[in-house]
């Protein structure tokens, strides 16, 4: 593609490495429940920014990635951010010019959706968890969203 | 702006996303089918658990460091006192351990006398644990020794005070360990006390076991220990794995409910132990009689 987007490469990359060293950092139980999904931020950020290089592919690659460090069925993680990605993707042109409480209100929605498709094939499993468990990722990432996003585009700036 | 070149480029449409999108979608069922069914993608798990290394020994590294500078900046009167200490202790297990030769042979006499074989003690290896799940619906520990030291999938772990779990998936150089609080892990285990024989299940509160198989009338008291029966054959009998804390009977329920606390720490052990069983089933059926 465009020579320019071999700039966008390394940021991203680096961001994704520092998102899964948070995702996979030892916590205490109590803030464990509260552990913001960092890669399902980075997803919805890159394919909100670069759609042409960041969307279902990459993202569904993160999953898998996801669901081997975390010993879920393989597939599970890659499949919801697959949705993640594609429902970013194709609206980012709307959703990109949002100003960021907006923004926000937007994230929270998609994930929800995230959480429950994760939901979703935990009970097709017969895996049962109280629903604590998913509403925490949802409420952290979200009240996380505008100062990951701040960060984030000052990196995506610099590339 | 950067976004609005891209915009001109293409405007905005990514070719054939939607068909790449159900294709995805198409390919993480399948996935998720097989992998539920039987172990046939385990190779694939290894492989990408294998490229995921790297980084679990980056985040681990900041540990690593803090325990070293531990290490190193302990003073010397912390350490003197450590060594009194040991050396106390040492005396103590000395003096345990010779009433244990006598009973072992004694042990083993006896077993002779019942045509029973006799016991082997375990063979054991010490690893670190590297990174640990808490997510409730999902205890486990990934552990720094994978197939090429010999770790095997239903291997039994114990730290310094008692169980800690199975391996689940044995990887080459790191393995995935389920907790024996995970909701989806139960244990045969017997009452040290009057030998009573039951089920213990994790609850998904890492500080939290259940008992669920108990009747009411069953001989179970707050304080009784819990080790394993080594029914089942995963576990090797005898190790240690809770103390029960709350038994409350309900009339009108068949079942009592028991809860007990885990005998190791599971949140806070560093380095466990790989019991490399030699016991066999021969045993089980002896001990029956």
């Amino acid at each position: 593609m465009n020579s320019h987007y071999t700039f966008h490469r390394l940021p991203i990359l680096l961001s994704f490495i520092i998102g899964l060293m948070l995702t996979i950092m030892p916590l205490p139980e109590v803030i464990e429940v509260f552990r913001p999904s960092w890669l399902t931020i980075l997803v919805i950020f890159w394919a909100m920014q670069l759609p042409q290089l960041w969307n279902v592919g990459s993202a569904w690659i993160i999953g898998i990635i996801l669901d081997v460090s975390q010993g879920t069925l393989l597939g599970q993680h890659a499949l919801a951010m697959c949705c993640v990605a594609f429902i970013i993707v194709r609206f980012h042109l709307i959703i990109r010019v949002f100003p960021i409480l907006q923004l926000t209100a937007t994230v929270f929605p998609i994930l929800v959706i995230y959480q429950f498709l994760l939901f979703w094939v935990n009970g097709v499993e017969g895996v049962n968890a109280p629903l604590i468990t998913y509403w925490g990722p949802v409420i952290s990432s979200t009240a996380l969203w505008p100062v990951i996003i701040i960060l984030l585009s000052k990196l995506r700036n610099k590339a | 702006m950067v976004a609005s070149n891209e915009n001109n480029n293409s405007s905005g449409r990514i070719p054939a996303l939607g068909f790449r999108f159900l294709g995805l979608i198409f390919v993480s069922i399948l996935l998720m089918y097989f992998d539920n069914r039987d172990g046939h993608l385990e190779t694939v798990r290894k492989s990408i658990g294998a490229a995921v290394h790297p980084v679990r020994v980056i985040v681990d590294a900041p540990i690593q460091l803090w325990t070293w500078l531990g290490k190193s900046i302990t003073s010397r009167s912390n350490l003197e006192q450590e060594l009194t200490q040991h050396k106390t202790e040492k005396l103590i297990t000395y003096g345990r351990l010779q009433k244990l030769e006598a009973l072992e042979a004694e042990n083993k006499r006896l077993r002779e006398m019942l045509n029973a074989r006799s016991k082997v003690p375990d063979k054991t290896r010490v690893t670190e644990i590297m990174s640990i799940n808490a997510n409730p619906y999902n205890h486990s520990l990934i552990i720094d020794a994978g197939t090429q030291d010999g770790v095997f999938d239903g291997q039994a772990l114990v730290g310094a005070n008692g169980v800690i779990g199975q391996v689940i998936e044995a990887g080459f150089m790191t393995s995935l360990a389920m907790l024996i609080s995970d909701m989806d892990h139960a244990l045969p285990v017997e009452v040290i006390r009057n030998g009573l024989r039951t089920i213990v299940v994790g609850t998904g509160k890492i500080d939290s076991l259940e008992l669920p198989f108990i009747v009411n009338n069953a001989d179970i008291r707050i304080g009784d220990l819990l080790v394993t029966s080594g029914f089942g054959g995963a576990f090797p009998a005898g190790y240690p794995v809770a103390t029960v804390n709350s038994v409350k009977r309900l009339p009108q329920e068949p079942y009592a409910k028991v809860t007990a606390k885990p005998a190791a720490s599971l949140e806070q052990a560093r380095e466990v132990l790989l019991i490399f069983s030699l016991i066999d089933q021969d045993e089980e059926t002896a001990e029956d009689e």
